[in-house]
């Protein structure tokens, strides 16, 4: 990396990378193909709600249920490629086992603590806290769940053993929305918490 | 059937499509998202399509459109059967679905009506509805899919497309079996020659046992349960064997071709 940036903190190596290059960028690639993903499904849904609520044409994507559609199975290959890219390297790099483990009941419910009442350190950003470790596996799970469950509803009769696996078609649409809730909801803090530590939204970046 | 009639998609003529087409474009603000470009530009490199000409998110989508068809006949098992269900199971009422109102639907005659088969077939005589009633019949229990996400289950009994096309002596080497249907607008659907061989492709005479009524394609339907609800067409007047892509109603404005299950 480049060693241009003038540091007044020498103790600091300008080379230290808190977030390699290639997590930045399928981060940044994740982050383009779940925008594109969640929007259009939102208009998707609007065509057959499973609620009572649809949303505002303000915040879908694709005009209309065809458009909408053509966005979801297009952004759909770009969110599975940069998935299974981050997977393999996740687990061959052996970043996953660094970072996400191991996970503690109690450190995540001392480090929850310690985050609500403003005591918790952000000094080192190349190590997680139990929360963000716990967030952060979740959230990959989810990941994993809400393409598996799109994919049970697109092909219900070419991968209909994994249909039936989330209980057929019309569960699988439930699991397909919830896992959706899911990602908002995290993305919500996950920004909001970005914001708050800028100096972690600037290693996802740049890397340092 | 209020809640499914707020369901329906309002037809869109050729006008309307191209101001759908530029809805397709995020908004501007939106757009900021993905000013780079990159990734949808690294979608582009994924199905060789030339983005030498100005960034058209239309077009890109309409390519990778068809990477899908590819992608769906690639993993479109002919020996696959879908779902079958017990007569229980059978959503009551069935829905009625269409771009217009039941009361707008065609009526049609069933003495006047002929079944006309074109294309690459040897026998290009059209078929009474007498005459197709003589042909054997199976019953299939199955999930209809709309494209708009909803499904349900119904009880359709006809026969078998395969059986028909070999009776006809249809090339079926051919690629697909275009149908036209008897709605004043033309409504029209491909159907790729692998699905339609399929053994639960069926040209469907009768709804839970009684003779097909109008709200469900009356006298003819074909039944595809490997397919999405709109790529089983209603009121079919006509099958043409053919090799060249001619299109459908829906296909038209951007749902996808295959649409398979």
């Amino acid at each position: 990396m480049s060693s241009l940036a003038v540091s007044d903190q020498p103790r600091v190596a300008t080379t230290t990378i808190i977030q390699p290059a290639w997590v930045r960028i399928v981060h940044w690639i994740n982050a383009v193909a779940m925008i594109l993903m969640i929007m259009s499904g939102w208009q998707i849904y609007n065509a057959s709600p499973l609620f009572d609520f649809r949303f505002s044409g303000n915040i879908t994507l694709g005009g209309w249920l065809g458009g909408a559609l053509l966005w979801h199975f297009a952004a759909m290959w770009l969110l599975m490629v940069n998935g299974l890219v981050y997977l393999t390297l996740g687990f061959a790099t052996g970043r996953f086992a660094k970072k996400l483990l191991p996970i503690s009941p109690a450190g995540v419910i001392a480090d929850a603590r310690a985050a609500l009442t403003g005591k918790l350190s952000h000094d080192d950003l190349s190590r997680y806290n139990y929360v963000q470790k716990l967030l952060y596996a979740g959230i990959i799970v989810v990941g994993v769940v809400i393409v598996l469950s799109g994919l049970s509803i697109w092909k219900p009769v070419q991968l209909q053993y994994l249909t039936a696996l989330f209980g057929g078609y019309d569960v699988a649409r439930y699991v397909h929305f919830i896992c959706m809730a899911s990602i908002v909801a995290f993305l919500v803090v996950h920004v909001a918490l970005a914001l708050l530590v800028p100096k972690s939204l600037r290693a996802m970046i740049i890397g340092r | 059937m209020g809640r499914l009639r707020s369901l329906l998609i309002p037809g869109v003529d050729k006008r309307l499509l191209v101001r759908d087409a530029g809805n397709l474009m995020p908004d501007p603000t939106r757009r900021r998202f993905i000013a780079g470009g990159a990734s949808l530009g690294a979608l582009t490199l994924l199905t060789g399509c030339d983005v030498s000409d100005s960034f058209s998110a239309e077009a890109m989508l309409k390519k990778v459109s068809k990477f899908n068809d590819a992608v769906q006949a690639a993993i479109f098992n002919p020996y696959a059967l879908a779902p079958t269900y017990p007569e229980s199971a059978i959503t009551k009422p069935f829905p009625f679905n269409a771009y217009y109102d039941l009361d707008d639907a065609p009526e049609i005659d069933g003495k006047e009506w002929k079944f006309e088969v074109r294309g690459l077939v040897d026998n290009k005589k059209s078929w009474t509805l007498e005459e197709l009633y003589k042909l054997p019949q199976v019953k299939q229990v199955t999930r209809h899919i709309c494209v708009e996400g909803w499904s349900a289950i119904g009880s359709w009994t006809g026969t078998r497309l395969s059986d028909f096309l070999k009776l006809v002596g249809a090339d079926t080497r051919a690629k697909y079996c275009w149908f036209q249907c008897a709605d004043s607008d033309g409504y029209n659907s491909p159907l790729d020659m692998a699905t339609a061989l399929h053994p639960q492709t069926q040209m469907t005479f009768k709804f839970a046992d009684e003779i097909l009524p109008r709200a469900y394609g009356y006298p003819m339907k074909i039944r595809v349960p490997t397919k999405l609800g709109f790529k089983n067409p209603k009121y079919v007047i006509s099958m043409e064997v053919t090799n060249d892509y001619k299109g459908g109603y829906w296909e038209d404005q951007g749902y996808n071709s295959f649409s398979g299950s």
